[in-house]
């Protein structure tokens, strides 16, 4: 092909698309917005996801829980260190897409999505770890065993930093799922192209379809449905603002929902267990050990 | 279509007339029924129409089990659904019926005494058919006796998808004899298994001809249940024959149905096809048993303005 030929090339764009259920729908309203980079300058057109959107995202979701909450924590962290894998190879893309929406050098937006490729590795590890760290055998006095576990709550719904649009994304979402929860996201408002070609990712690392799912639009108008939603076991609302928060706790409360409040966190940091045992629960079972004989045991 | 009352007197008359009328009937322009059934579905069903379009679904279902694993415990269960589909919100209407198998007739019509849910019993060697006419008739005869308000029998495809149309049709006479008065008679066509829409309007023509209360798409138990387009062609067919006959027919699409989104297309088809007279559960029904607990988190979602979920209807 001669260079003349390259230079005249169209440019194609990509359109960006909503990840549900492991598919890419465009949103049910038909509805885009502009997304521009930090200096206001057009990127591309999102897909404004609308409420019938979030609970089309429930419903994967939900269908996704059993499975994904069924697999082995082995195979969980498997998964995880895939998109890790997967996301070393699409590195320059994300590097650009951070770099845009973030107004980031090359340098410190490779550093950034350097940073979130080991964040997934890091709860790839906590996998099949976690529940020897906030479970275990109790100490009773009896013929029996007594052992606490924990279990995942169930559809999560996230509300993804509205400022760090990959590496605080990955932050809330990895803890999530890495315990066995499934995901409904909210992008950030202003800068979601990082997260939609996230799903990109999650659609080809082995990750079962309906585990993420990710939407982007207003957040004011995708979240609310969310949180009163009754098949919604938990919500995180890391990107939501003071009113917004204060709403969505309320709405949340409706069906006793599990609510991580906004709290300021340094993305960059370690970040601890914190955000799994979030959206933990406890199961304690009674085992008995078998009937005593003479001796005093039956072992 | 026949014209006269005249032609449709003599149709079964014997097998050649019979053959010769169902033959006559104009072919169905498949490409045509199936743009028609889907452009219905498109009609936006919002806010009040669509409270009233839940609530009439919820009263048109026909709430089945149909398992080998049935037990009275389950068919019982099932009752108490039907009697009160949302025991939080005593404004939910009750379903038409309960249909399960003949010998659990008695136990289902125990679940459902004092309401108006009606208890139809599957009869005729459900769901193949492939029995002999006496076994079918003392089939049909036991689950009467057990005091079932409705029979829905299968009709022999092997002998229909053979030609042999008299011997479908003196079965289906037999069986409304033997639901005697009391017991409305649906008949089961199977249209997953008759292969064309030419077919599937020729065996509804016979089943009517034949004295059917309902005509009814689908036992479930086969790969292609109930569709709009299918169902499209029966309503017109029904529509016909009462344009003719003056005899009202109802019909049950069943299998399939599993949202409100779906039930609410078919109730947009029976509006725009054989209009209001047929909106009633005593001339349209759902044999579904998950449509039911869909239908209730839709009209939880009204009623609350909440997304609700599996965890807030019973699970059967």
């Amino acid at each position: 092909m001669s260079e003349k030929s390259e230079n005249n090339r169209l440019t194609v764009f990509k359109t960006y698309k909503l990840y549900v259920g492991g598919k890419f729908p465009r949103s049910e309203s038909g509805r885009v917005y502009e997304v521009t980079d930090s200096k206001g300058n057009w990127l591309a057109n999102a897909p404004q996801a609308s409420r019938k959107d979030a609970r089309d995202a429930v419903v994967a979701a939900r269908k996704a829980f059993g499975a994904w909450s069924g697999a082995t924590a082995y195979n969980r962290g498997q998964i995880l260190y895939r998109i890790a894998e997967m996301l070393e190879g699409r590195r320059d893309q994300f590097v650009r897409e951070v770099a845009d929406a973030e107004g980031l050098s090359k340098s410190k937006a490779g550093a950034v999505v350097d940073a979130t490729i080991d964040r997934w590795v890091w709860y790839a590890g906590w996998t099949d770890k976690i529940a020897q760290v906030v479970g275990g055998g109790n100490p009773v006095a009896g013929p029996y065993f007594n052992l606490s576990t924990p279990e995942p709550t169930g559809v999560v719904a996230v509300v993804a930093p509205q400022d760090s649009s990959f590496l605080g994304l990955v932050s809330v979402v990895a803890p999530v799922i890495a315990t066995g929860n499934t995901a409904v996201v909210i992008a950030s408002e202003k800068a979601p192209l990082p997260a939609l070609s996230l799903g990109e990712v999650l659609a080809t690392s082995d990750l079962p379809g309906g585990v993420v799912n990710v939407l982007s639009g207003r957040t004011a108008e995708i979240a609310p449905p969310l949180a009163a939603h009754q098949d919604v076991n938990a919500i995180d609302l890391a990107g939501a603002d003071d009113v917004l928060a204060k709403e969505l706790e309320i709405a949340a409360a409706d069906n006793l929902k599990r609510v991580l409040r906004p709290q300021p966190v340094d993305y960059t940091e370690t970040p601890g267990i914190d955000r799994m045992t979030a959206f933990l629960e406890t199961k304690t079972v009674w085992h008995p050990t078998g009937a005593l004989g003479a001796s005093g045991s039956s072992y | 279509m026949p014209t006269t009352a005249h032609t449709l007197t003599d149709a079964a008359a014997s097998d050649s007339t019979l053959r010769r009328f169902l033959h006559g009937l104009p072919g169905v322009d498949a490409v045509g029924l199936e743009a028609r059934a889907a452009s219905l579905g498109t009609r936006s069903i919002k806010t009040t129409a669509k409270a009233y379009a839940i609530d009439l679904a919820i009263s048109m279902v026909d709430l089945t089990t149909l398992e080998g694993a049935d037990t009275p415990g389950k068919v019982r269960a099932l009752g108490a659904k039907a009697v009160h589909p949302d025991p939080t919100d005593r404004t939910a209407p009750a379903t038409a019926a309960v249909c399960v198998y003949p010998d659990m007739v008695a136990t289902a019509k125990q679940a459902v005494a004092g309401s108006t849910v009606k208890v139809a019993s599957v009869a005729t060697a459900f769901p193949a058919g492939r029995a002999p006419l006496s076994v079918k008739l003392a089939d049909v005869r036991e689950a009467v006796a057990a005091g079932a308000d409705e029979i829905d029998m299968v009709i022999d495809r092997g002998a229909f998808l053979a030609g042999q149309y008299m011997k479908v049709y003196d079965e289906i006479v037999a069986v409304k004899e033997a639901c005697g008065t009391s017991a409305r008679l649906k008949v089961i066509f199977e249209t997953g298994e008759l292969s064309t829409y030419d077919n599937i309007r020729r065996a509804s023509w016979l089943g009517m001809l034949a004295g059917a209360d309902f005509i009814k798409t689908s036992t479930g138990k086969v790969a292609v249940n109930a569709t709009p387009a299918n169902t499209l062609l029966m309503l017109e067919a029904v529509r016909d024959f009462r344009a003719q006959t003056g005899i009202q027919v109802g019909v049950k699409p069943a299998g399939g149905i599993r949202t409100s989104k779906d039930a609410i297309k078919f109730l947009v088809l029976v509006n725009e096809t054989v209009g209001e007279d047929w909106l009633d559960n005593h001339w349209f029904r759902f044999g579904a048993s998950s449509l039911l607990n869909d239908l209730l988190m839709q009209r939880q979602k009204l009623a609350t303005g909440r997304y609700s979920g599996p965890d807030y209807v019973t699970v059967d």
